[in-house]
């Protein structure tokens, strides 16, 4: 029950003083309900301008065809699948807070889950838009699905790895947006009975007639549960058969059993770091500092030191493994990963990836919202460099010394990388003008139990044991947002 | 006869709320509905509604997805055209797993999703059936039908015994969105 208090020891999740129902509402609301300010402008300027790039790369790679990327005869996949890997990883972290850490009862996931899963769909988009374009004849995509058509039927081949792709893509981008908008229902109706006019009638229609009754409570709730349970294999298997369009081929270098869960915990690794990232910057220019608060940061940074971890774990794995197969194929690439023309891509990977989230161990570094956020960009780089020294490396030698060659990217290439980056912050800046960032409803559900101000009412009223009450102000003393208020 | 449809009485916390029920049962007021802006653990045991039969629902559309998609490859790459591939058997069960799954998850989260819209009536464009507008933000809001409980001014105590902010008598059913 809402009044039931958690432990004094635990961080509180909603820190500021005097916050009521309402002003969460109010405070969530300020940049949907307002103009947005002169920081929104200038970000969403520069990054229409990127998704312009983008409108402009990827309509030349149609209207000519993908012999404008810098692609060549021994090195067929590049920057194309090392851009849709790269967002496919980055759309993990979402469905990651809203689900597995819904299963494990993580209420801190109640204030960054809502802006997560919005990016989780726009960096899946992101992620959508390579693979059309890679198709090469963009407007023949349904040949990838299981069509009746007029060549037999002939069927799309279910033992290709590149097929359960397209189904585990789309499951996940369609059941990841159900999750979302099924989630947003109840904060569209909060805006939807606070505006007026034209507003009122456009949320009224997106709010689908919510009501906040019993009945569509208690079922929205379950509702939530059962998605979680079946979106949390739903997020790892989607990495796992992104990995398999390598793992089952037979390309040194690719073709290794521990793919599926190294990519799995490299998804989640970067997708931590672009969570970070974003809300970084969201709380401060938004001025949600009470919602989003250094227990989350903090969280997040040691769910990136763990996945960065295990990173580094495979990286060294697959060395040993290579050099124990006695495979001299399988040794060669990897030697030329590490000592190769292309050495400085995989030691920056290695520094970016296994070196840089180390850091995070030191709390001074963990609660510095300066360097979470350099160290997070640190760590999105290095994980694009890990799937272009996967994909590249792997194929620039191939088994005739008389093809090898290094791979030289095109200004289209260039184009549609950075010009997917601008349509990825196009979108959640978007998102972030129309629907609310935060989920408000399930930020009340803390107020009553977790957050700073029940506590240091609890410290008031002298219910709990002095010697915990002085280890959580003292615990209060890293927030920025928060001022230890010994209980008057 | 009054024109009173609705009785609403307002309250700023749920467990003011959960106190106002309480009272409102052991008077033999009956309840309409409650509104609040979040989920309000304990309420469904007070009010006797019963569990969700949701979870019945998407297993059974999970179940659907998966015979679905074992049917589906199966008849393509068994029956209507089997091909040699590598001399490997037509019916490669491990390879058509992956895609099972994924009609699984796929199959139970529409169906259950659509499910849940369609019992709750919830639809684009569908006027919001609201009593009153706070409900979604601050107020937690117990619904009385007037025609079935007759005491009004007794009921009007009640909840205001229980800590109601106000109390309100409703001449239409749902706030007019036009």
């Amino acid at each position: 029950m809402s009044s039931h208090h958690e432990s004094i020891l635990r961080e509180p999740l909603v820190t500021g003083e005097n916050i009521t129902y309402s002003k969460v509402t109010e405070d969530i609301l300020v940049p949907v309900e307002n103009k947005p300010n002169k920081a929104w402008w200038i970000g969403f300027i520069v990054s229409a301008m990127g998704a312009g790039l983008w409108i402009f790369s990827v309509s030349w790679t149609f209207w000519f065809g993908i012999g404008e990327w810098g692609l060549n005869k021994t090195v067929g996949w590049a920057w194309d699948i090392t851009g849709f890997v790269w967002w496919v990883g980055i759309g993990h972290a979402g469905t990651l807070i809203s689900a597995v850490l819904l299963l494990f009862r993580q209420n801190w996931r109640n204030s960054i889950n809502r802006s997560a899963e919005a990016m989780t769909i726009f960096a899946v988009i992101c992620a959508a838009s390579y693979i059309i374009s890679h198709m090469g004849r963009p407007w023949l995509f349904h040949w990838a699905l299981p069509l009746p058509n007029q060549y037999g039927s002939l069927w799309v081949n279910f033992n290709s790895p590149l097929v359960w792709d397209v189904f585990a893509i789309s499951t996940y981008f369609s059941v990841s947006l159900v999750f979302w908008y099924t989630g947003l229902l109840p904060d569209i109706a909060t805006i939807r009975d606070r505006a007026i006019g034209t507003r009122r009638r456009v949320y009224s229609i997106l709010s689908f007639g919510w009501n906040g009754s019993v009945k569509t409570w208690q079922r929205f709730e379950l509702v939530s549960l059962i998605l979680a349970g079946v979106s949390t294999p739903l997020v790892l298997s989607v990495h796992t058969i992104v990995s398999m369009d390598f793992a089952t081929s037979v390309i040194p270098g690719w073709h290794t059993t521990i793919f599926p869960p190294y990519f799995v915990a490299g998804a989640i690794f970067s997708g931590f770091a672009m969570v970070q990232t974003l809300l970084l910057v969201t709380r401060k220019v938004m001025n949600f500092e009470n919602y989003i608060t250094m227990f989350h940061i903090e969280s997040m940074n040691k769910i990136i030191i763990l996945t960065g971890s295990i990173v580094g774990v495979a990286y060294l794995t697959e060395l040993f493994i290579a050099w124990y197969s006695g495979v001299e194929y399988e040794q060669y690439a990897f030697l030329n990963r590490v000592s190769g023309p292309y050495a400085w891509a995989y030691w920056i990977m290695m520094t970016c990836n296994v070196i840089s989230p180390q850091l995070f161990w030191f709390k001074k570094i963990r609660t510095s919202i300066a360097l979470s956020w350099l160290l997070s960009i640190v760590v999105n780089i290095g994980m694009w460099f890990e799937r272009f020294v996967i994909i590249v490396t792997s194929l620039h030698r191939d088994y005739l010394p008389s093809s090898w060659v290094m791979f030289y990217p095109s200004w289209v290439d260039v184009g549609i990388f950075i010009g997917s980056i601008g349509l990825f912050f196009t979108l959640f800046l978007l998102f972030l003008r129309f629907l609310p960032a935060i989920a408000m409803a399930e930020v009340k559900l803390l107020l009553k139990s977790s957050s700073d101000q029940a506590k240091q009412k609890l410290i008031a009223d002298k219910a709990v044991d002095k010697g915990q009450a002085d280890y959580y102000l003292e615990s209060l003393e890293k927030y920025d947002s928060v001022s230890p208020r010994v209980g008057q | 006869m009054s024109n009173i449809k609705y009785i609403l009485g307002h309250f700023e916390d749920p467990d003011d709320l959960m106190h106002g029920i309480g009272k409102l049962q052991e008077n033999k007021v009956s309840i309409y509905d409650v509104y609040t802006p979040m989920p309000i653990h304990g309420i469904e045991d007070k009010l006797g509604i019963k569990r969700s039969r949701l979870g019945k629902v998407a297993f059974c559309f999970g179940l659907t997805g998966t015979i679905t998609a074992i049917t589906m490859i199966t008849y393509m790459l068994v029956i209507d055209w089997p091909m040699n591939i590598g001399g490997k058997p037509n019916f490669a069960f491990p390879d058509f797993v992956p895609i099972m799954f994924e009609l699984t998850v796929l199959f139970s989260a529409f169906g259950m999703v659509g499910t849940y819209f369609f019992v709750n009536h919830l639809a684009p464009g569908r006027a919001p059936r609201v009593m009153d507008l706070r409900a979604t933000n601050d107020r937690f809001v117990i619904a009385i039908d007037a025609k079935d409980n007759a005491e009004h001014d007794k009921i009007d105590n009640i909840l205001k015994e229980a800590g109601a902010v106000e109390v309100k008598h409703n001449e239409r059913k749902y706030v007019s969105y036009e």
